[in-house]
């Protein structure tokens, strides 16, 4: 690991001295921030990771305020979110700003993810850099998950009760396992208790160490870019990449532009359309839960949707189950699937941009299914999404390997 | 670029995809606009007096207060104690139902439930169709039925205004042995206090306020919402035109 | 060549706007959120004012109510128990009220009430809030013409609820906002000529 001299990273004189002479300040502000160099052609795509960092951030810092005034048990819980909405002064911006929150976490994650997809960021040597990322998305919908069931509407508890009754269909371990998921023979005030410790606790710290650990990876190989091709490859005399540029100012000033557009989409849902047709905060979570009455239409947060529907296609629940939980994992192996000896889509063939433009195709639509009712005709369409889901990940070996890429140019194309 | 544009388009025509599915229809019974005003106070005044004379006897709203309907549509304490408060004593109080619970869930078989949020979970137009779509059904224990939630145990408590009516509800045999029923229309039997019209407003007061309880802060909320968009826009002004001056060496 | 030197400047003066309309944004971003930490709506209506009735109140008896969490006494003195209260003074360590934060002005006077015969003083001793004892026995061999007495490091009140000298606690029970709304019915957590 090249590390820059201790001894021109320290300050020489004042405060600062007294700082880098007991904590590696300066020398970690320039390995890190401006002595890290990215590429000077980072595009659209490449905003979503630090937009995942401010919305993380809102999260947090909202959550902390609405934790100061929510109730976790099941007779106070509906009525304390109301509590927020109403009595707490500003409370209804800080809860719009969370549950909006939630929601645009997921975009931004998705569109994040879409973005290695494009340009090949999980190729080697960024492969640990992807299966950490998979892990942030996995902590990311199990954080999800628990604090959807924290409002007790009546989708907060039958959405969950589904979802743990899942668990049960795993042979042998199935029953006990829903039992520990739910601490209680039903879910309860008990469980919900505990998902409030995991959601704001527990899951929080894990996303936490995970975001730390995914930028380490990263700044110990360089970041990608939109041509796939490794900058570190074309050094100057300076040892500087010839196609980077600082991170500060040049991406932080790129960055915060990006930042305010997205503030301005966040934004405008909180303010104008924080329920999002009731896609962000679903109706029927203005009731109470009802432990006697389901609601007619059940239904994931739309963010679990695609998921869902694969699982509602396969007829077993056992498979179902298994089939899910695979689609959700999958995405972990194309650093491996992936045969293609360019990175970048760019420079790949016409059979990889079909099969990925499929793939989005397919994302989208199995996504909408799961917003269904579970009529034979979406079932049918969901089972063919399904098929074609699995397929662009188990053919890829196959169709990246034939696939006809295009030279990759030795410099970065930058148009300025 | 060309990429971006492709994708966005993609997103965008889904989302509106999605977000049609709003649109009204429920037990097969396609809904009737409400058409509220949530800016006309008088409406709301109105609808809140209604509320508390017809509906607060059963239904409580236990998460509005007084003080603040009297705050947001400029009623002065005294207007509040002559007009709204039947069963509260100070204006920070809330909204409670005058009939017990235990004795409610006895009689009716269920608790009538609070509205509080009612025109969040059922929508406005849900509610405005349910006041208006009470008809005579002997069989029942109340004598009505509810074209948009039939078996519902509500009676029917604006029969002074609306009067009696009627449902045609035809019922067809499927090939499969199923019954599809349609509504085909109502047929006024009695007449009550309101013609249809009147009636009509009376409900529409009633439903806007019923949705101005269940988000009171709405209208602060859209004013304030334009102020932080114009300081977000100025700001992505200042910060792009920073951007483009660090970035003018980059070759 | 120009645009060069230029460039520097224009520079830091886009990065100043920026950083200074940032710094706005974050300011005004907290304020909702700080103001999130004052009581709530349901805070003031808990801690509204607490109507207590007087009616039955016997002279030389006492009774305690709770009012924003804090207990308050409302005493109601005799005559002789009045004429007591001037005895004192050189003991105690503020005996003009001259501590404006202790009392509202109607209550700044030498019985430190609206109403000579109503004391209503908050139970919580000066010292470090514990609440203190009635003690409205004389004792002439101590001195002592009946007051308030702090179990937990002895501070002594008088029958104004007056602090003596030579005891932990440094100023005299605090009377609380109040008034009457009848003769028989009190309203405490509400100012005196309020509306």
């Amino acid at each position: 690991m090249a590390r820059i001299e201790a001894e021109v990273s320290k300050s020489k004189d004042g405060f600062m001295k007294w700082i880098d002479d007991r904590f590696p300040f300066t020398e970690t502000m320039r390995y890190h921030v401006t002595e890290y160099y990215a590429s000077k052609n980072f595009n659209f795509w490449y905003v979503f990771g630090v937009l995942a960092f401010v919305v993380l951030f809102i999260q947090l810092f909202t959550g902390i305020f609405l934790t100061m005034n929510y109730k976790p048990s099941a007779a106070e819980a509906f009525a304390s979110v109301e509590y927020i909405m109403r009595d707490v002064e500003w409370g209804w911006l800080i809860r719009y700003m969370h549950s909006t929150g939630s929601s645009f976490f997921f975009i931004v994650v998705y569109l994040h993810m879409f973005r290695a997809m494009l340009y090949g960021s999980y190729q080697k040597p960024r492969e640990l850099i992807w299966i950490i990322g998979m892990l942030i998305f996995i902590v990311l919908m199990a954080e999800a998950f628990a604090g959807y069931l924290l409002p007790w509407g009546q989708m907060s508890y039958w959405g969950a009760q589904v979802i743990i009754s899942l668990f049960g269909s795993i042979p042998w371990v199935g029953d006990a396992l829903v039992e520990i998921i739910r601490g209680d023979y039903s879910i309860s005030d008990i469980t919900l208790n505990r998902f409030f410790a995991l959601h704001v606790i527990a899951l929080p710290l894990a996303l936490i160490g995970l975001i730390f650990v995914h930028i380490v990876a990263l700044h110990e190989v360089g970041s990608n870019n939109p041509d796939g091709i490794e900058i570190k490859n074309n050094k100057g005399a300076d040892g500087v990449p010839l196609d980077g540029v600082a991170f500060h100012p040049y991406h932080t000033s790129k960055d915060l532009v990006a930042i305010i557009i997205f503030l301005i989409i966040f934004f405008s849902v909180v303010f104008f359309a924080p329920d999002m047709g009731g896609y962000f905060l679903e109706h029927a979570n203005f009731e109470p839960a009802n432990l006697t009455a389901t609601p007619e239409h059940i239904a994931p947060v739309w963010y679990f949707t695609p998921f869902y529907a694969i699982l509602r296609a396969v007829p077993d629940k056992l498979g179902g189950f298994i089939l899910f939980g695979l689609s959700v994992v999958i995405p972990l192996f194309l650093p491996w699937l992936d045969r293609a000896r360019v990175k970048s889509i760019r420079y790949r063939g016409w059979i990889y941009k079909s099969a990925l433009s499929i793939f989005v195709v397919t994302f989208l639509v199995l996504g909408w299914l799961g917003t269904m009712p579970a009529d034979p005709l979406y079932v049918l369409a969901a089972r063919v999404f399904s098929v074609i889901y699995f397929a662009f990940f188990i053919l890829m070996p196959y169709y990246t390997t034939i696939d006809k890429t295009k030279p990759v140019p030795g410099r970065v194309v930058y148009h300025g | 670029m060309v990429k971006f544009k492709n994708i966005a388009s993609l997103v965008i025509v889904s989302t509106c995809l999605f977000t049609t599915q709003g649109l009204a229809a429920s037990a097969g019974v396609e809904l009737e606009s409400a058409d509220i005003d949530p800016s006309n106070i008088y409406s709301l005044q109105r609808g809140a007096a209604n509320f508390m004379n017809y509906c607060s006897g059963c239904h409580s709203a236990k998460y509005v207060r007084y003080n603040t309907i009297g705050k947001d549509l400029d009623l002065s304490e005294e207007m509040l104690v002559d007009n709204l408060m039947f069963n509260a004593e100070r204006i920070f109080e809330t909204i409670q139902a005058s009939m017990p619970s235990d004795d409610a869930a006895q009689w009716y078989g269920t608790t009538p439930p609070d509205l509080s949020l009612m025109a969040r979970a059922k929508g406005a137009d849900y509610i405005f169709n349910f006041l208006k779509g009470f008809y005579v059904e002997a069989e029942s224990p109340t004598g009505v039925n509810n074209i948009v939630l039939p078996g519902t145990s509500m009676p029917h408590v604006l029969w002074e205004l609306q009067g009696y009516q009627s449902a045609y509800i035809e019922n067809h045999e499927n090939d499969d042995g199923s019954v599809t029923t349609t509504f085909e229309g109502f047929e006024q039997m009695t007449s009550g206090m309101m013609d249809s019209e009147d009636y009509d407003k009376f409900v529409r007061d009633t439903v806007n306020f019923l949705a101005y309880i269940a988000e009171p802060i709405r209208g602060f909320r859209v004013m304030l919402g334009k102020w932080v968009i114009m300081y977000l826009i100025f700001f992505l002004i200042i910060a792009r035109m920073l951007k483009k001056q660090i970035w003018k060496d980059v070759k | 060549m120009t645009e060069d030197d230029l460039d520097p400047n224009r520079r830091h003066f886009l990065a100043v706007a920026t950083a200074v309309t940032g710094i706005v944004g974050v300011t005004a971003a907290a304020v909702p959120f700080i103001s999130s930490l004052k009581p709530s709506a349901r805070a003031q209506a808990l801690g509204a004012p607490v109507e207590v009735s007087i009616g039955s109140l016997e002279p030389g008896a006492m009774i305690r109510v709770l009012w924003r969490g804090k207990l308050v006494f409302v005493l109601r003195r005799t005559e002789e128990m009045l004429s007591r209260l001037a005895a004192n003074m050189e003991n105690l360590r503020d005996p003009d009220s001259a501590e404006v934060e202790q009392q509202p002005d109607y209550a700044a006077n030498d019985t430190r009430s609206v109403r000579p015969e109503y004391l209503i003083v908050e139970g919580s001793c000066t010292h470090l809030g514990c609440a203190p004892l009635e003690d409205f026995d004389v004792r002439p061999a101590e001195n002592w013409g009946g007051g308030f007495f702090c179990p937990c490091h002895g501070s002594k009140f008088d029958l104004a609820g007056r602090v003596f000298k030579g005891v932990p606690a440094p100023t005299n029970l605090r009377v609380p906002p109040h008034r009457f709304v009848r003769d028989d019915l009190i309203l405490i957590g509400q100012d005196s000529g309020a509306a």
